[in-house]
């Protein structure tokens, strides 16, 4: 019972990561039809920079939390401007690929200069420990992660879903050549939107260091699960990226307990079944086109 | 007011357009008019800047919008009514009202829309997917007259409609004419079509085959029927 519990906290703690992850995939992909392959190496680079930042600077865990998804979403906003700019109303596959690549030189740059080895990263004092929840004590610092990716997660579904900014990024997600005939000026947002959505996984990245090693690995490890947990949760869509991210996380710790094995094969057995059943994911209302 | 000419327009090879050429003067009601296929839609979409496989001119007023992409002709005064409605499944109706930035001062407000149509007041906080046929296009064409739009490209706005509805179109675009808006309206019913319009384009594969007023259209009615393919 109590291995039951640990599980469903881990589960929600892996689900925090899938979340923030898949938001920004989310965001993208509505706004510019990419399907971001590299998303998983800014997570990886995001944890290297809060890594960077104490090793070289002494900047702890919260400045670190600030910096690195700043400094991620401006150099995003460089990328989107200098190559991914150029790919836009070409074949998706383009897209695909260059991202592709891109992860690649991320990755294997960062492998030539670091090995596979994870370097440790400590929680910051504050958080290390553990807390007792009824009968089992859990580390503090996980719940911390909980915590936070759910009101970063709302406040993402917010302003998406409840002000100006957003309802120009829905319109633009669903129709964007509409969205432009009516005068709202979506070329300006994009920029922005893609930053901001590398943004949330430098975050993602940041909160990831003190719980996994930072490794150059890292986001390839995690990147195949959270696509799964996009068409789940919906191509494009905000509430489904958030719950899917949740429950996929839970599912597949629930699953662990039974063997580490079946942790993939429930994500991909519910992926397979919704795509069956709903073509369009839990929350999906974009069709491809 | 509008100035249409040389159009010529492709979808990949093939040739959908071949020198068109449209004038409408400022507060007139002008319809295109054409089988299905015929080029309707691909000659409204190249006069709003959405489609870029084209040649030819395009001016509204002293401005060539030829330069121009759809944001800058929106903001210039054009305003486009899709055939699908074009409204988004994930705004709300109100959302729809006040996404287009105004264009202009225009006689329309929020208030006014709510007035015409109270069934759109009646769901203004709801998503627009809950909205029927009818509420689809009153709100598509409320929010071209909210941003106080010149020149209204319309597509098709009856199609499907009850009769009472298109009577309240009808005196929209008529009194959108009266404050000297000019329409380009593509049309299949002719009875509405010489209710509300002043002259009438009849494309026939991609080509403007005549050039008819309101008289012709009503004399010439079984021949312009079977040039629609009705
Ligand atoms: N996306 C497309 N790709 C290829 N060909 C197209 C495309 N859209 C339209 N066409 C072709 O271009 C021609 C003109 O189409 P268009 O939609 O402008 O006709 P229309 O007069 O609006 O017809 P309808 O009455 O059915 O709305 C048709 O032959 C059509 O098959
Ligand atoms: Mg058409």
């Amino acid at each position: 019972m109590d291995y039951l519990a640990v599980q469903l906290f881990n589960g929600l703690a892996n689900g925090s990561f899938y979340a923030l992850l898949s938001l920004g995939l989310a965001v993208i992909f509505g706004m510019m039809r990419i399907v971001n392959f590299a998303h998983g190496a800014f997570y990886m680079l995001g944890a290297f920079i809060a890594y960077f930042l104490l090793q070289q600077a002494g900047v702890g865990f919260w400045p670190a939390l600030v910096i690195a998804p700043l400094v991620i979403a401006v150099a995003g906003m460089f990328l989107e401007r200098v190559f991914l700019r150029r790919l836009a109303g070409l074949d998706p596959l383009y897209g695909f690929l260059f991202t592709f690549g891109l992860t690649l030189v991320i990755q294997d740059g960062m492998r030539l200069r670091f090995g596979v080895q994870g370097q440790p990263y400590s929680a910051p004092a504050e958080l290390s420990g553990t807390v007792l929840l009824g009968a089992v004590s859990y580390p503090t610092y996980r719940l911390f992660v909980v915590a936070f990716c759910l009101v970063a997660s709302i406040a993402v579904w917010f302003v998406i879903e409840r002000t100006r900014l957003g309802m120009a990024v829905r319109a633009a997600t669903e129709r964007a050549d509409l969205t432009r005939a009516l005068g709202v000026d979506v070329d300006r947002w994009i920029t922005p939107m893609f930053g901001f959505g590398l943004g949330l996984a430098a975050l993602a990245g940041v909160l990831a260091a003190p719980m996994r090693n930072v490794s150059p690995l890292m986001g390839s490890e995690l990147i195949i699960l959270t696509f799964a947990v996009v068409v789940i949760g919906g191509m494009g869509s905000i509430a489904g990226a958030i719950v899917a991210g949740f429950l996929v996380g839970v599912l597949s710790s629930v699953g662990a307990i039974f063997d580490p094995a079946v942790e993939g094969i429930v994500v991909f057995a519910l992926m397979a079944v919704l795509l069956l059943v709903r073509p369009s994911g839990l929350f999906g209302s974009i069709e491809t086109r | 007011m509008l100035e249409v000419s040389g159009l010529d327009a492709w979808y990949g090879e093939a040739q959908a357009l071949r020198d068109v050429s449209i004038r409408a003067a400022a507060g007139e009601v002008v319809t295109l008019m054409g089988r299905n296929g015929a080029g309707k839609t691909t000659a409204l979409r190249c006069v709003m800047g959405l489609h870029s496989s084209m040649r030819g001119s395009v001016r509204l007023g002293d401005a060539d919008l030829g330069a121009l992409g759809p944001v800058q002709r929106a903001r210039a005064g054009l305003g486009y009514v899709p055939d699908d409605r074009g409204i988004y499944a994930t705004l709300t109706v109100e959302e729809h009202l006040i996404l287009p930035p105004r264009a202009a001062d225009s006689a329309w407000d929020v208030e006014r829309v709510y007035a015409a149509f109270p069934a759109l007041r009646a769901r203004r906080g709801q998503y627009a997917s809950k909205l029927s046929g009818g509420e689809r296009q009153m709100l598509a064409i409320a929010r071209v007259l909210l941003m106080g739009s010149r020149l209204l490209l319309l597509d098709e706005p009856t199609e499907g409609l009850a009769p009472i509805l298109v009577q309240q179109i009808a005196a929209i675009l008529r009194d959108a004419k009266a404050e000297g808006r000019t329409v380009l309206l593509v049309e299949q019913n002719l009875r509405f079509a010489t209710a509300v319009a002043d002259r009438h384009y009849l494309l026939s594969q991609g080509t403007i085959v005549a050039t008819l007023g309101n008289d012709e259209v009503r004399a010439r009615e079984s021949e312009v029927l079977q040039h629609l393919g009705i």
